[in-house]
């Protein structure tokens, strides 16, 4: 008595409420059409939506705001101490000084990065985004190229202030006038540099999907190689502990500024390259990940 | 209209959803219906497309979700209203859903006004109540205006005002002439809500059928005929006519007859025959919720058991029996409980549960079979069902579902 009859969809037909004596065939059934346009959906509409949930968080103002105030506080401090103890700069460059402050304001962007995507997870807001656009690749590549934009921007401004800053407050002691490569380098560079490595964290939390793992792997990234080159006295190890000290991204940072730690390893703009080289394969895996699990 | 073809999901060594085959149709309000854990909600993420099914396939008007040109457009879903980042207003987050999918901003108002929540748009739902963030997602499920509509739980949380809200919501829709699919415990509000059921329990299909007929084909209607209480005697003529006339007697702990098998007029007529005096001679049909309840039973799998609270118990002073376990889930032969308005006693008294769990020496069978305020509980076939707990409630149930 309690078996069920065998799940025979076209039995029920029949009996339909409401569909009395129709066919069971599909187009029998009355459909409803929604007065609003349908449009084919785009990249466009997803960097639209992206770009209002980038901006309505309360976690994008505070990482941005933190590191505003940390790239000029920290630059104008360093400005004001160094004119304040009257030194002979001897033709250095003042940009070189904005340093400080944006490699504390990369841990900002790390965590933005990572919140950006990390963040839709932990909260299951993921689940209605991929349900409103099933092109989860759109939304990954619409998400990369805001926060891309938002952070490029942020840091060009910031850093641009603090090289402006650093050469009022520093020309009066023979600091070099900078040249427009200088110029060029320690602004559009390193911000270039600096929303790649944070993008690079956006596809890290995509593929870890946890927002504190995400944030310790991308900080790990940054300090691990200084401090295991730091341990690495014995003497066979001196070409990795080299290189460690070479491409550690504190030292590609400093590369745009031409203050390098060691003269043997990147130059020039060799650090962007090798960036881009890195998120994009991390892009290209989280794309691939995103693709194949399960939301 | 969706339709699922064969649908298998297995995550490592489980299986959730196993060759699931049904169509849900335009027009009406389809209920899904099933035990925790049967594999509802997995079955709607497949429908989703959010995961990949092993086996088997799903579309919503022909197509595979993710090939639907403009899928939020077409289908609407519920599916957790927990899944929203609660650090964005309301209206922001419908904002960025709507423009994902290209709709029109002021829709984004139009639906915040149906769900009631056009004062506190501006405000970040993490502060939202449970049946605010219902609200929610109910207002992002209709924001594209879909001809198909999914919903998982979608009264949880909410007051009587928003379930009856939320159940001529899903009404109108399906008056439209759209395809609404609801997944509910609550079964009472499936059998005022919808007009199909979908019923599954450890990931397989256990029914297809309007609710009209789920209910006639997984419970047993019965007639309920009481006899006058002074006359025992009665009663037991009775039941012996009746069972010889080819029906069911189960007597019921206050002392009615539940009779299956026999038409109304005949009890009558037999009680006629053999001279019996009727106080009482009524139909009863049994609610969706007995009848779910029934066919899920053996499809559950979360099942709870007594405590048993071992170890900190003290040993029984010898001559005591064990306490009687309070009849209820995990116990073999267990059914649903009758609606109350029935007039069984779903559950064992209250009187019952002191009787000395904690090892008070409970005077023998006393506490079960005799409860104070009624002196007809013992049935009249005594011996056949003493043993039992709650002796009445029981033996009723388990034959009734044969």
């Amino acid at each position: 008595m309690s078996t069920p009859p065998p799940p025979m969809p076209h039995s029920a037909a029949p009996e339909w409420p409401a569909a009395p004596g129709a066919a069971p065939s599909a187009p029998a059934y009355p459909t409803y059409t929604s007065p609003i346009p349908v449009v084919r959906t785009h990249l466009g509409h997803a960097l639209a939506s992206e770009w209002t949930k980038i901006r309505s968080v309360r976690s994008t103002m505070w990482t941005l705001g933190v590191l505003v105030a940390l790239v000029v506080g920290i630059g104008l401090l360093t400005g004001l101490v160094i004119a304040g103890s009257d030194p002979d700069l001897a033709g250095e460059s003042p940009l070189s000084l904005g340093f400080f402050g944006l490699l504390l304001g990369s841990m900002c962007l790390i965590t933005l990065g990572v919140l950006t995507t990390a963040s839709e997870y932990g909260t299951g807001m993921i689940r209605t985004t991929m349900v409103a656009c099933p092109s989860r690749g759109r939304v990954l590549a619409a998400k990369a190229l805001v926060f891309f934009l938002v952070a490029f921007v942020v840091t060009v401004v910031c850093a641009s202030v603090v090289g402006l800053l650093h050469m009022s407050l520093l020309e009066e002691y023979n600091a070099a006038e900078p040249s427009v490569e200088e110029w060029l380098k320690g602004t559009v560079g390193i911000s270039l540099y600096l929303a790649l490595l944070g993008t690079l964290s956006l596809a890290v939390g995509s593929i870890v999907r946890h927002s504190a793992g995400a944030i310790t792997i991308m900080i790990a990234l940054v300090l691990a190689p200084l401090v295991i080159a730091m341990f690495m006295f014995s003497p066979s190890l001196a070409d990795v502990q080299q290189a460690l000290f070479e491409y550690s991204i504190p030292n590609q940072m400093s590369v745009f500024y031409s203050t390098s730690l060691s003269e043997s390893g990147p130059s020039g703009w060799d650090p962007l390259w090798i960036m881009l080289v890195v998120t994009g394969a991390a892009l290209a895996f989280a794309f691939t990940l995103l693709r194949k699990r399960d939301v | 209209m969706i339709e699922a073809v064969g649908l298998t999901k297995r995550y490592g060594d489980k299986t959730a959803v196993y060759n699931l085959s049904f169509q849900v149709r335009p027009g009406a309000v389809t209920g899904f219906l099933g035990p925790n854990g049967s594999g509802k909600s997995t079955t709607m993420r497949m429908i989703l497309g959010l995961d990949n099914p092993t086996a088997g396939h799903v579309t919503i008007c022909g197509h595979p979700y993710d090939k639907l040109p403009n899928a939020p457009r077409q289908v609407g879903a519920l599916l957790d209203a927990k899944a929203v980042h609660g650090g964005r207003s309301a209206r922001n987050h419908l904002l960025s859903l709507a423009q994902l999918s290209g709709i029109p901003a002021r829709r984004v108002d139009e639906v915040l006004g149906v769900v009631g929540l056009h004062e506190v748009a501006g405000r970040r739902s993490k502060g939202f109540s449970l049946g605010m963030g219902q609200r929610l997602g109910i207002a992002a499920a209709l924001l594209g205006d879909p001809q198909v509509l999914l919903f998982d739980e979608p009264v949880n949380g909410l007051d009587p005002e928003g379930i009856l809200w939320v159940r001529n919501l899903m009404k109108s829709l399906a008056a439209e002439g759209r395809t609404v699919f609801v997944s509910s415990h609550l079964m009472s509000e499936m059998a005022l809500t919808a007009d199909h059921l979908i019923v599954i329990g450890r990931g397989q299909l256990m029914a297809d059928m309007s609710v009209k007929d789920f209910i006639s084909h997984n419970s047993a209607d019965f007639a309920r005929v009481r006899t006058p209480d002074s006359e025992p005697q009665q009663r037991e003529k009775l039941s012996a006519a009746i069972t010889e006339a080819g029906g069911h007697v189960l007597p019921e702990q206050d002392g009615a007859l539940r009779v299956t098998g026999l038409p109304l007029p005949r009890i009558s007529d037999l009680a006629h025959d053999h001279d019996v005096r009727l106080w009482e001679l009524s139909p009863h049909q049994a609610s969706l919720e007995e009848a779910y309840m029934r066919m899920t039973q053996g499809a559950v799998d979360y099942r709870s058991t007594t405590d048993q609270k071992e170890g900190l118990q003290q040993p029984l002073p010898p001559g005591a029996q064990p306490p009687m376990p309070v009849p209820g889930q995990g116990q073999p032969g267990w059914y649903a409980p009758p609606p109350p308005q029935q007039g069984g006693q779903p559950f064992a008294p209250p009187q019952a549960a002191p009787a000395g769990p904690y090892g008070a020496p409970a005077a023998p069978a006393s506490a079960p079979a005799a409860p104070v305020a009624n002196p007809y509980a013992q049935p009249p076939q005594a011996p056949q069902s003493a043993p039992q707990p709650a002796p009445s409630a029981e033996p009723t149930k388990s034959e009734d579902a044969r």
